[in-house]
């Protein structure tokens, strides 16, 4: 039995039905199309599902769609505006850290929340932020250097 | 020429990427997609009495079900011992026995649970020493029958699916005149490529007859060849579109199980495409592991150090089928001494089934498991003769006119070089003392090599399409599984043309367009289609030649172009000896509006010379081109917990010539962290054959807050016969980090543990035996 939920996605306010078992990362990249956040483990421990819910980050296959209700949802489809990247999108090519990119978006949501909460992190604090991110690619070392980037140049 | 090679040009698929707009293949949707799922065996080893698959067949919205014994026909690139599905028993826990296609997941799962099997449980063999010797049961009865490669030797009535044999000079004579003889053995368990995106495919079989597949194999023309095989339909009836793959590592190499098991049931649903996606504990259990070895080395030395005899056995538990682990063993086998040169040995690599996950290729292809102990194993001797670990290296290291373990005289080899350059960046001999008893920091370095194990005439091929602008379509099969290749093929075609890089588009592989490609595989990319691309753009600038040299009434061998305009080398300000690259992209047309020629095609074409099999001994050049280099750690043991800090790292490889610079870095910093998680973390762990950490929480590998501080440095001694001079390296960049760690482990605090992963409760132990040996 379907139920009816409302909630902000990349800014648009949608409503939708969604299946009570369903999880927020199966509605979005099935029902929405948005399949930007991937499905990489489906229990929480790899973020390669990370998405904004009310500016935090989440493992989207961990947390049901109907509890999307009334919360604003930010997906990695959402960062780019008419107007280009997003600043962490431009550094992140600039400073070559991506390879195969399925643990990308989520990278990238991990640091749009960390930057919007503590604009000015220590080393520490990126890789703390990002512990929940697995890549396999990158070794993670030019990732936390273009974090490092964006930080500058956002301050 | 305007030089973009050498340059660090961002990634031509960056935007995509960053914007999750890149379609993986999990992502792709079709109006009428079936969801495919795959039923398998509970037991490791079992023969199949009987599958009822009536009542799944029966379940509303279930579309297809098929059996082993519906598709019979084998598959294997190097040894044909496996079917579609498995047929008369079960090897492993995992192994498919039957698949469903139905309108979504729950069904299709549903349906899973609704078919029923009988099994006859058999004994089985998890241990690869034990499978070796058993002469009564075997794992593959009909190994004596199998198809294999020739270069694959399966040993009759066994559970030996290869054996490699190499003998150069006389290891036993040489062993009479050693001043002092040293036997150690090593073990690595298997791991996995753990690659962020599971295995995944989608197939449709048309109503036409023609065949589509999307997947996230790395190789289209290879997946293409072997399931024309497995389904008897000519190869140009499949058509494989090449789709971003969320990284490889060799698991998606060849061809694996989601792929004909896709292609199956698409046969049963005409038109539908049937997709496969691997979930997360089934990519641990029923992709592709790499195997795992037991390592024994009996090394004879002169007291100076020289080493002069070796004996070396390697033992790989290839797992249940041992399509792509034969190959392993045989390469694990032709470059069984490491990177010195050793001028009598004798050495034996053995693959072996057992009951457990499949195996297959894995970054660096048997050389991380070789590795772990010879790069111990050396450092122990060194120790015991009175030399440094980087004076014993250098001493026996290879050099330019060395011979190796095939008797193949090498040239270009900058092992040295990057061993110094490391020790010196790490500052080896240099010790820090925290001023906590407890906390011991110690120092080490390994070294490796490798080149691409491909059969000798594995080739490439190369299009450059010039369009009517001016722009150019660059078309091959080679795919980018994350390792940056468009863009640094794109440098290449630029230079080699003598154009822009950004008037360079690399049109996305499609095996119904793009011309073949035998593997993405081995670190072969960069070095083999690189000298397909730079024969491809003699091909385009003759043609362009012939037409520029009519047209602008210059001889053609006076003509060059740099950045899309032609000239006259003689006369190189002149215009009206000038062109740009667009007047002649469609021939060459003349003022009356007739015109000669057509569209500049470039093709090129390249196997690479001088290589062939190995002959009995192993003895031959098979391998195209070598990549030397070496990782230095230092790290800080607590010896209360036994636990493990890597502090720094430092990487340092001979790569020929960095055509983009960054995305080597890339590979130098992200092949050390996936060996840094051998070093540690990461190990099958079983029961019996039953694999019990088949998911994140308890199969680790390494976080943002796990890794060292990382150092990379790029040599570049050019490789003669390279594209720019340019070797591999995606590989040799994984192969010493965990010997490095282990060497640094060591040095702090004096035990070795010889098996990965290097545990707490296994340093606690070795301190503790240390302790009592010492009292």
């Amino acid at each position: 039995m379907k139920q009816k939920i409302k909630f902000t996605v990349n800014g648009e306010v949608r409503e939708y039905e969604v299946a009570p078992y369903q999880t927020l990362l199966n509605f979005i990249r099935e029902d929405m199309d948005l399949t930007g956040a991937k499905e990489g483990c489906a229990e929480g421990e790899c973020g390669a599902c990370t998405v904004l819910v009310d500016g935090r980050a989440v493992n989207a296959c961990m947390m049901f769609a109907v509890e999307a209700d009334g919360k604003v949802i930010e997906t990695i489809e959402g960062l780019a505006s008419g107007s280009g990247l997003s600043v962490i999108q431009e550094i992140f090519i600039e400073y070559s850290a991506l390879q195969c990119g399925y643990c990308t978006p989520g990278m990238i949501m991990s640091t749009e929340a960390l930057l919007r909460r503590n604009p000015n992190p220590t080393d520490f604090e990126i890789k703390e932020a990002i512990a929940g991110n697995l890549c396999r690619c990158t070794g993670y070392t030019k990732i936390i250097e273009a974090i490092k980037a964006v930080a500058k140049k956002i301050n | 020429m305007g030089k973009v090679v050498g340059t660090n040009v961002k990634r031509k698929d960056g935007i995509e990427k960053v914007t999750g707009s890149a379609k993986y293949t999990d992502d792709l949707k079709f109006s009428n997609m079936l969801y495919g799922k795959v039923l398998r065996s509970p037991h490791e080893h079992a023969k199949i009495v009987s599958i009822d698959t009536s009542r799944a067949e029966a379940l509303p919205g279930v579309k297809a079900v098929i059996t082993g014994k519906d598709f019979p026909n084998v598959t294997g690139l190097y040894i044909g011992d496996r079917t579609v599905l498995a047929i008369d028993k079960v090897r492993f826990i995992g192994d498919p026995v039957a698949a469903v296609a139905a309108e979504s997941l729950e069904i299709a799962e549903r349906a899973l649970q609704s078919i029923d099997v009988e099994y006859e449980e058999l004994p089985s063999l998890v241990d690869p020493k034990e499978s070796m010797e058993e002469k009564e049961l075997l794992i593959h009865e009909n190994i004596n029958d199998y198809d294999h490669a020739d270069f694959i030797h399966p040993v009759k009535d066994t559970n030996i699916s290869n054996h490699f044999k190499l003998r150069k000079g006389d290891a036993d004579k040489a062993f009479e005149e050693a001043d002092h003889i040293y036997e150690e053995e090593f073990e690595v368990p298997m791991v996995q490529h753990v690659p962020i995106e599971t295995h995944v495919s989608v197939a449709q079989s048309q109503l036409n007859g023609k065949l589509n597949i999307w997947s996230s194999a790395q190789s289209p023309d290879a997946l293409r060849e072997l399931v024309g095989v497995v389904f008897e339909m000519p190869l140009n009836q499949i058509r494989v579109d090449s789709v971003p793959i969320g990284g490889g590592f060799g698991g998606k190499a060849g061809l694996n199980p989601e792929t004909p098991i896709a292609v199956a049931l698409s046969k049963l649903v005409l038109g539908c495409p049937v997709k496969i996606t691997y979930t997360r504990a089934e990519e641990f259990e029923c992709a592709t592991a790499r195997p795992g070895i037991i390592a024994r080395f009996k090394t004879g030395v002169k007291e100076d150090g020289d080493i002069i005899a070796q004996e070396i056995e390697y033992i790989w538990d290839g797992g249940a089928y041992n399509d792509y682990t034969v190959n392993v063993s045989k390469t694990g086998g032709y470059s069984c001494a490491g990177p010195y040169e050793i001028p009598n040995v004798k050495a034996d690599s053995y693959c072996v089934y057992t009951n457990r996950p499949v195996t297959g290729a894995y970054r660096g292809f048997g050389m991380c498991e070789i590795h772990w102990g010879i790069e111990q194993h050396i450092e122990n001797i060194a120790e015991d003769l009175g030399l440094t670990p980087l004076e014993m290296r250098l001493k026996n290291a290879l050099k330019d006119g060395s011979k190796n373990v095939t008797g193949e005289e090498l040239s270009d080899v900058g092992y040295s070089e990057t061993l110094e350059l490391a020790a010196e960046q790490i500052e080896l001999d240099e010790k820090e003392d925290t001023g906590n008893p407890t906390k011991v920091r110690g120092k080490g370095i390994a070294g490796g090599y490798k080149g691409p194990s491909t059969p000798p005439n594995a080739a490439s091929s190369a299009l450059i399409q010039v369009l009517a602008d001016g722009s150019i379509n660059l078309l091959i099969t080679a795919t980018d599984i994350g390792q940056g290749a468009y863009t640094a093929l794109a440098q290449m075609a630029a230079e080699a043309l003598g154009v822009s890089i950004d008037t360079i588009n690399v049109s996305t592989p499609n095996t119904d367009y793009t011309p073949y490609e035998w593997q993405t595989v081995g670190s072969r990319t960069t070095f083999s289609v690189g000298n397909a691309i730079i024969n491809a753009a003699e091909d385009a600038r003759n043609q362009l030649f012939d037409y520029a040299s009519e047209d602008l009434g210059v001889d053609e061998e006076d003509l060059d172009m740099e950045d899309g305009i032609i000239f006259d080398t003689t006369d190189p300000d002149n215009t009206d000896k000038q062109a740009p690259i667009s007047k002649y992209a469609i021939g060459i047309m003349y003022e009356d509006g007739s015109g000669r020629g057509g569209q500049v095609i470039g093709r090129g074409v390249y196997i690479p010379e001088g290589v062939s099999n190995l002959d009995e001994n192993g003895q031959g050049r098979t391998v195209n081109h070598w990549t030397y280099g070496c990782h230095a750690a230092e790290v800080e043991v607590d010896t209360e917990t036994g636990q493990v800090e890597v502090l720094n790292m430092v990487t340092t490889f001979d790569v020929g010539k960095a055509i983009n610079p960054e995305l080597v870095e890339g590979q130098l910093e992200g092949g050390l962290v996936q060996g840094f998680g051998t070093a540690l973390f990461e190990e099958f762990v079983y029961d019996g054959g039953k694999l019990l950490n088949k998911s994140f929480v308890d199969y680790k590998i390494p976080t943002a807050m796990d890794i060292p501080n990382i150092e990379t440095n790029i040599v570049e001694n050019a490789l003669g016969h390279g594209p720019f001079g340019a070797r591999g390296v995606a590989e040799p960049a994984m192969i010493p980090a965990a010997p490095a760690i282990a060497n640094a482990v060591y040095d702090a605090i004096g035990v070795r543990v010889k098996s990965m992963p290097i545990t707490p409760e296994k340093i606690l132990a070795a301190l503790k035996e240390k302790e009592a040996n010492d009292n």
